[in-house]
Parts: structure tokens; C-alpha cells; sequence
């Protein structure tokens, strides 16, 4: 599905602080699996994400998307690909505040022009599969943890994208509501999408939901075997 | 086509929203905006509406005035005076002429007593101006008494009032018979306050103008043509601290525009930042962004114009009044008439509406270009 080849990502390049967090990553995601990405923190989870989420270029190396180059493609094309086939569940779910459920939920389908009672409905049925239709008007920040990042799954899903990226899911969760997440994970995972997520919790990397870990340390991964 | 507006009607709503959840701050730029918007219209408003009338009450006066000047003071004309001015060349129509000021101290105010070319009052009547009407409280048929400069007390009936015209001139006036006048002010008989005359020619008011110096060598001709050119040169001096208001006006508005762009909110990026994450494209930020901008600065522009019209024309001007004060040497009461100018509304909105809308763009550019990675370490 996706492939990184020999990715190196600077932050501040040229500078006295230059600082490369990613130094030569290569790594082939397939598709409907789960990856789950392990590290220590600082080893360079989160910006891989972001380069294989299309949120931001790698200093070096090529992105394939199914077998096309897309390190090259300028803003535009990249935008299009994220809407089209990523859905990001971010750590600190970045729900929009000041706006309902239902409101974030539509936010990503906003582009693509479809009807509003479409989206609408289609947001819906998204929360009731998460069991909370009943908070669908409720303004975000008055959502507990938890509904809030269900309210962040559904925003991710709301274009139907092939490949779910979240990053260290369950952190900001309990460990009931963290098993309620792998519960939705299991769900993702039966509906054949391909899914790259980070996470240092036992609880998901040692899941049976997860195919594959693999490891992280100081921007490179850690062969095994 | 349908998507299109889909789209746009969508990006509408989402900045309704958008606008709404930060009401405080935006229900502040707004108020901030519109006085701005307010001072700007009102100057504008204000200066143009008294070119104008200045412009038509002078179009209504004559030619040339004649003044007799003693010991470099306006002094009156004589008997015979009119005579010698008559036998000039050119000189087509003349007319003495008998006005003066008076001073009311009930009301503080100076009215102009004048006797009218033509249907003068009878003898012990008068008739009002619209100001007198308002300040004496009076109507027709009522008396009035006003003393005169040596002490003695006058006795009027009102016989009419003047209706509210737009003429600057006619709101203080007081008419009266040139009886009545002579004996109000001692004027003897064949003396006159100037001469109004007109030129058969209008390309030899100048010619006869300088004929009229030569002849009477006490004689003041008041071309009307250079009471324009000294009114031009007021209106220009008065447009000056105009400018330098406006200009004040500006500078704040830069500040607050400079303001509203460098001052783009941690939680505006944020927001920039998520939505682009999740698929907007860069136009679609910037348009919503804009529309935000538009609709703050249309909704300032259009308040703080009503305002500034009302300011102008129902409650003259009243707080320009300590720093435009001179015009009253001019006219000391006047009611303008109320004119918009399609020229004048584009500029305002041009120097207003536009620089916002631009510098609130640039900061939302510079967010909406950059990758979006940094949603994810929020
Ligand atoms: N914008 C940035 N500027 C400078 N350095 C950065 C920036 N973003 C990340 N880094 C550095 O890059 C390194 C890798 O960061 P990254 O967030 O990918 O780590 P991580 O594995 O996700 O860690 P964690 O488990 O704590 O989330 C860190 O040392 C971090 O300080
Ligand atoms: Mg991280």
C-alpha cells in the first residue's frame, strides 16, 4: 500500500539546532493490515506518521501510494490524497471547539462539495456505531475524553479512507476506555482498511488486532532477527 | 455549477460558526471598525456636503459687491454713491443694499437683519428664519422686541416664517422694511450697508471691477468670483486638519489592521493547521478566512456609514464641532442638505474595506502554505 524508501527528515536544517529526527527509514505498510509503530519517545513515531500521512516532506527519500511516487506532487495533489484516502486520529484529538459533533464530523467532506444532509446523515450513523448518537449536538469541549476521540474516529472516517493513521491512541484514555478503542480498532481492521498507528501501550501493541510492530529508535527502525 | 455552490454555501455556514464562536473578540474588532469607519465617513460626508451648499448659496449671490472702505473699514455707502457706480461702464443692474448683524443675547446667537430686493414686511412686521422660529419659539402673529444698539426697544409682529430651505443663509435671517430697518440700525436716509450689482458681460466683470477702483478710490469691489477663490482657500485650510483627522483615522485603522494580521491566534492556527490536515486545500482556508474578513468589514462599513450619514445630516456634525467651528464665521447656522455621492462611497469603502480584507489575508496565507505536520504534536 504504502512504501518509504531511504527517509531522512531534518527539523531545522542548516541551523546550530538541526536535528534529524528521521535517518534513513525504510518501510513497506501493507495494506489491511495494522502496523503499530514502537519506540521510546523522541525515536521518531509521530514524524514518520506525518510523512507517510502526507502532512509533511521528508528532507530525503521517496513516498510511494501504491506504487506511485508522491514525494514530488506539489500541495495540491498531496491535500487531495490526504481528503481521499487517509483519516488521522490525532493524540490530542484536535476536534474543532465552538462547533457540534456533528459539525467536526463533516468537517473533512466539506471539499469534496457532497450534500449536507448526506454528510449529515452519514455522521450519524457513525456516532450511533460508536454508541453516541445521543451527543451528536453537543458542542466538542463539553465531550469527556473518550467521546471525544470517538467523535475524532468519526471525523476520520467520515470520506472512507482506505488508511486510518492515529497517533498513540489510547495515551489520553483510560484503560477501559482504552480497550473500548481496540474494540474499534478489531472493527476498522474487519472493514479491510489499512491501518499505521504509534503506540508504547501493551495494550495495543501486544493485541492480536495488531499484524505487525515494528520497532523505532533514534529515527531509524530496529531490524529484528 | 451545484457543487460549486455547495461548496460555497458550506464554507459560508462553517464561517458563521466560526465568526460566532469567537464572539467577544469579533463583536470588538467590529465595534473598533465601525467607529473608525464612523470618523472616516463623517469628515467626508461632512466636507463635501458644505462645498456644495457653499457652492449654491454663492451661485445665488451677485456678481459684485460694492463696499465702501473708510480708514480700511467697511464703512457705509453715501448718497450719491450708487449714482457714480451706475455710470460705469458695463454696470448693468445695481442695488443698494441694507443688512446688518444683530446680536441676540437671550439666545447668544447673531441673526442677520436684512432688507429684502423685493415683498419686504410692512412697516413693524417681520419675517423669521426657521433658526429664530426654533431658538424664540416663535410663530406668526407673534411680537417680538429686540434693542436696538442705541438701547431703544423694537416692537415686531411676525408675519411669516421662512420655510426650512436648504440655503445656509436664510436660517437667521430677520426681514423687515427699510423703515423699519433705517430706524432700527440709524441708518439715514440714502445711506446703504454695499452695493450689489451685475455685469452685462461676464468676461468684463474684472474690466469693470478694476474701472470701479479707478473711478471711486474708497471703493471695495467683492468679485464673486474671488469670494469662491477665498472660500476655495478656507475649505482647503479646514480640509487640512480634515486630512490630518482623516489621516489619524487611517493610522489607527493601519494599527488595528496591522494588529488583526500579525495577531493571528495560537487557536487560529491551530485551526488553520487541523483543517488542513484533514483535506481543506489551502484556497478553501484562505476563502473562508476572507469571508470571515468580508463580512466583519461590510457589516463595520455599512454601520459606521449609516452612523456617520445620521451624524451628519439629522444631528449637524455636532461632535466635529470644536475643531470645524470656523465655519460658522461663515454661516452661523446652517442645515445641510443630505447628498451621497456614489465616488465618495467607493473611496471610503475602497481605503476601508479593501486594506483589511488584504492585510487580514497575508498571516492566513503564511499559515495555510505551511505543512501541517505540527497538528500532531499540539
Ligand atoms: N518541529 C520540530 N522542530 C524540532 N525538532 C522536532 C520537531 N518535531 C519533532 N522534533 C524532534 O524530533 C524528534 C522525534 O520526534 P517525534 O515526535 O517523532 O518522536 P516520537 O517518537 O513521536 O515521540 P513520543 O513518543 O514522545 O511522541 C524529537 O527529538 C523531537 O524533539
Ligand atoms: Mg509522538
Amino acid at each position: 500500500m504504502i512504501e518509504v524508501t531511504g527517509i531522512r527528515k531534518a527539523f531545522n536544517q542548516g541551523r546550530d539546532n538541526e536535528y534529524w529526527a528521521l535517518d534513513g527509514i525504510d518501510l513497506h505498510i501493507e495494506a489491511k493490515k495494522v502496523t503499530a509503530l514502537r519506540g521510546p519517545s523522541g525515536s521518531g513515531k509521530t514524524t514518520l506518521l506525518t510523512i507517510v500521512g502526507c502532512l509533511a516532506r521528508p528532507t530525503e527519500g521517496r513516498v510511494h501510494l501504491l506504487g506511485e511516487d508522491i514525494s514530488g506532487l506539489p500541495e495540491r495533489f498531496l491535500t487531495e490524497i490526504r481528503r481521499k484516502r487517509f483519516g488521522f486520529i490525532f493524540q490530542q484529538f484536535n476536534l474543532i471547539k465552538g462547533l457540534t459533533a456533528l459539525d467536526n464530523i463533516i468537517l473533512p467532506a466539506y471539499p469534496t462539495g457532497r450534500p449536507r444532509h448526506e454528510l449529515l446523515a452519514r455522521a450519524e450513523e457513525l456516532l450511533a456505531g460508536l454508541k453516541l448518537g445521543h451527543r451528536r449536538d453537543a458542542k466538542v469541549e463539553w465531550l469527556s475524553g473518550g467521546e471525544q476521540q470517538r467523535v475524532a474516529i468519526c471525523r476520520a472516517l467520515i470520506n472512507d479512507p482506505e488508511v486510518v493513521i492515529a497517533d498513540e491512541p489510547t495515551a489520553n484514555l483510560d484503560t477501559h476506555l482504552a480497550g473500548e478503542f481496540m474494540g474499534i480498532l478489531e472493527n476498522l481492521a474487519d472493514q479491510d482498511r489499512t491501518i499505521l498507528l504509534t503506540s508504547h501501550d501493551p495494550l495495543v501493541v501486544e493485541s492480536s488486532v495488531v499484524h505487525r510492530v515494528v520497532d523505532m529508535r533514534d529515527g531509524k527502525l530496529i531490524v529484528h532477527g | 455549477m451545484k457543487l460549486w455552490l455547495a461548496k460555497q454555501r458550506y464554507l459560508i455556514d462553517f464561517t458563521l460558526a466560526s465568526l460566532a464562536r469567537r464572539k467577544t473578540r469579533n463583536l470588538g474588532l467590529l465595534a473598533v471598525y465601525t467607529v473608525l469607519v464612523f470618523m472616516l465617513s463623517s469628515v467626508t460626508l461632512y466636507t463635501h456636503a458644505l462645498r456644495q451648499e457653499a457652492a449654491r448659496v454663492l451661485t445665488a449671490s451677485p456678481e459684485v459687491i460694492v463696499q465702501r472702505m473708510v480708514a480700511g473699514r467697511h464703512d457705509l455707502i453715501p448718497p450719491g454713491y450708487i449714482e457714480k457706480v451706475g455710470r460705469i461702464r458695463g454696470v448693468q443692474k445695481i442695488e443698494g443694499r441694507l443688512w446688518g448683524y444683530y446680536y441676540d443675547a437671550v439666545t447668544k446667537a447673531n441673526y442677520t437683519f436684512m432688507v429684502p430686493a423685493e415683498n419686504a414686511p410692512v412697516a413693524g412686521e417681520i419675517v423669521v428664519g426657521p433658526a429664530l422660529e426654533r431658538s424664540r419659539g416663535l410663530a406668526k402673529n407673534n411680537g417680538i422686541s429686540f434693542r436696538s444698539y442705541s438701547g431703544k426697544l423694537h416692537s415686531f409682529i411676525v408675519a411669516d416664517v421662512l420655510p426650512q430651505a436648504s440655503e445656509l443663509i436664510s436660517a437667521d435671517l430677520v426681514l423687515m422694511s427699510e423703515a423699519s430697518f433705517r430706524a432700527f440700525f440709524d441708518y439715514p436716509v440714502g445711506h446703504y450697508t454695499d452695493i450689489a450689482l451685475s455685469v452685462a458681460n461676464p468676461q468684463e466683470v474684472r474690466n469693470v471691477a478694476l474701472k470701479l477702483a479707478a473711478a471711486l478710490p474708497d471703493a471695495r469691489p467683492i468679485l464673486r468670483d474671488e469670494v469662491l477663490r477665498t472660500y476655495a482657500s478656507i475649505y482647503d485650510w479646514r480640509e487640512g486638519i480634515v486630512l490630518a483627522l482623516l489621516s489619524a483615522a487611517i493610522l489607527a485603522f493601519g494599527i488595528l489592521a496591522w494588529e488583526k494580521a500579525s495577531g493571528l491566534s495560537a487557536e487560529e492556527k491551530r485551526e488553520i493547521g487541523i483543517l488542513k490536515a484533514i483535506g481543506w486545500e489551502t484556497g478553501d482556508v484562505i476563502k473562508m478566512k476572507f469571508w470571515e474578513g468580508l463580512l466583519i468589514s461590510l457589516t463595520a462599513f455599512l454601520a459606521g456609514f449609516v452612523a456617520a450619514y445620521v451624524h451628519v445630516f439629522h444631528f449637524a456634525a455636532a461632535l466635529f464641532e470644536p475643531v470645524l467651528k470656523g465655519w460658522a464665521v461663515l454661516y452661523p447656522r446652517f442645515q445641510l442638505t443630505p447628498h451621497i455621492d456614489g465616488l465618495q462611497v467607493a473611496t471610503l469603502f475602497f481605503f476601508t474595506v479593501v486594506p483589511y480584507a488584504a492585510a487580514v489575508l497575508v498571516p492566513i496565507w503564511k499559515a495555510a502554505i505551511t505543512d501541517p505536520d505540527s497538528v500532531m504534536r499540539s
